[in-house]
């Protein structure tokens, strides 16, 4: 306690500093920084710069990501547009096929239909002209026959039987 | 010791006074070998040996030591550093950053168990750290703007018309040249100093309290109990100092850098 006493009447005023404080305060806190400067500074920015450039990194490739998937995206739509648009011409050229066939179609189907048409009409026509002919010859045979009979005349020239019923259907047309 | 003097002194509490702040030498007769010095070189091993192991596998994924170095760094590289100076700070991170370690440790030393003393309640080391401070921050605006131009800035503030400069000339001058660094010490000093003889008006009055009468004897946990609540407040004091002393030499060194002053 000597001391606290001796001190105490040798320096009171806390505001005069010490000198071999201030040369210690000097020589520590200058080896502080350099130490700090030298050995911790360096490390922590390293391990900023590392993290900064990671995250940084992760961003792009996050931005990256995106924009290929808006790229992807915008292929899709177009292709899917594409693919519509497609569509819709083939329905269309389905429509004018289907159109330009039953046309056709029934193009054939009246051609088709007038020819068997015209080869009835011909065949009609051969048959009752065949029928007029063979009816005219029956008509003939069985008249002269009958007149025959009737007459009791016989006819069996064939000439004049065949002038007789020429005769006879001339004045049946003109009696008509 | 103190025990011993109330013996010696027989009764009546003694006050602590600034005497208290004059510690033995822990051996010999020297200057150098007190408690302040000690505690000022021990600071200086902890604080470098524990932000080496900190940052010495320093990672982008940080180990839990990591993170809390890096905490400390990136708060002043960021909050005070890059807030304060702008694009230049780098140039002054680790400067603000010892500065900021060294003060924080010696003042919270005040209240470490058995250590019991800021260091910084010694006025020489905030001398020390604000002449530090004044020279760092006008040689840089020395380097930056030229000793004339410079000295020009601090004299003739731009833009104030001429016939204030009668009074704003000598304040200015005053300001960057005496009370910077003086407020900046003794801001230090004086709140270390003042914390400490608070704790001691506390524990030690508690202390005598014990060896009164037996009312007085009751009354002495109280004085204890604020004594341990004045130790949280001192705490903040002591960290709110470190911050303060660092963001003004940050705000010094600004203004030494900026175009205008």
């Amino acid at each position: 306690m000597s001391f606290r006493i001796s001190a105490a009447a040798e320096e009171l005023n806390p505001l005069v500093p010490h000198t071999s404080e201030i040369i210690v305060g000097f020589i520590a806190f200058t080896l502080l920084y350099l130490v700090l400067r030298s050995k911790v500074v360096p490390m922590f920015e390293k391990a900023f710069a590392a993290r900064t450039e990671a995250i940084q990194g992760g961003m792009e490739k996050a931005e990256k990501a995106q924009r290929d998937a808006q790229v992807a995206l915008e292929q899709y739509t177009a292709q899917l547009s594409d693919a519509r648009g497609e569509a819709q011409k083939i329905r269309e050229e389905a429509r004018v096929q289907g159109a330009a066939i039953i046309e056709d179609l029934r193009g054939k189907a009246q051609e088709e239909a007038a020819r068997i048409t015209a080869a009835a009409t011909a065949s009609i026509e051969a048959e009752r002209q065949q029928a007029i002919t063979s009816l005219r010859n029956e008509v003939g045979s069985l008249a002269t026959e009958l007149a025959s009979k009737i007459v009791g005349e016989a006819l069996d020239d064939q000439v004049r039987q065949s002038r007789i019923v020429d005769r006879f259907l001339d004045d049946l047309e003109k009696s008509k | 010791m103190r025990k011993f003097a109330f013996a010696e002194s027989g009764e009546g509490f003694v006050p602590p006074s600034t005497a208290d702040f004059n510690l033995p030498p822990i051996f010999g007769d020297n200057e150098f070998t007190t408690k302040p010095i000690a505690l000022v070189l021990l600071s200086v091993i902890l604080i470098s040996v524990f932000f080496i192991i900190a940052s010495r596998k320093a990672s982008v994924v940080p180990s839990k030591l990591q993170f809390a170095g890096e905490s400390v760094y990136a708060f002043v590289r960021n909050g005070i550093g890059q807030e304060i100076i702008g694009h230049e700070f780098m140039r002054f991170v680790p400067f603000l950053f010892s500065l900021f370690t060294f003060i924080i440790t010696n003042n919270v030393f005040g209240i470490v168990p058995l250590l019991q003393f800021p260091s910084m309640s010694h006025v020489a080391f905030p001398y020390v750290l604000a002449l530090i401070s004044f020279g760092v921050f006008h040689y840089v605006g020395i380097k930056k703007h030229g000793l004339g131009k410079y000295l020009k800035g601090i004299a003739f503030m731009p833009g104030v018309p001429k016939a204030v400069y009668i009074l704003l000339t000598p304040i200015e001058i005053a300001t960057f040249f005496l009370v910077r660094p003086l407020t900046l010490s003794l801001r230090l000093f004086a709140n270390m100093f003042a914390g400490h003889l608070l704790l001691l008006v506390f524990i030690l009055g508690g202390e005598h309290m014990l060896s009164g009468a037996i009312g007085v004897k009751l009354i002495a946990p109280f004085a204890f109990a604020f004594g341990i609540g004045m130790t949280f407040f001192e705490f903040m004091v002591q960290c709110l100092q470190a911050y303060i002393f660092t963001l003004l030499t940050a705000l010094f060194i600004a203004g030494a850098l900026a175009d205008e002053h």
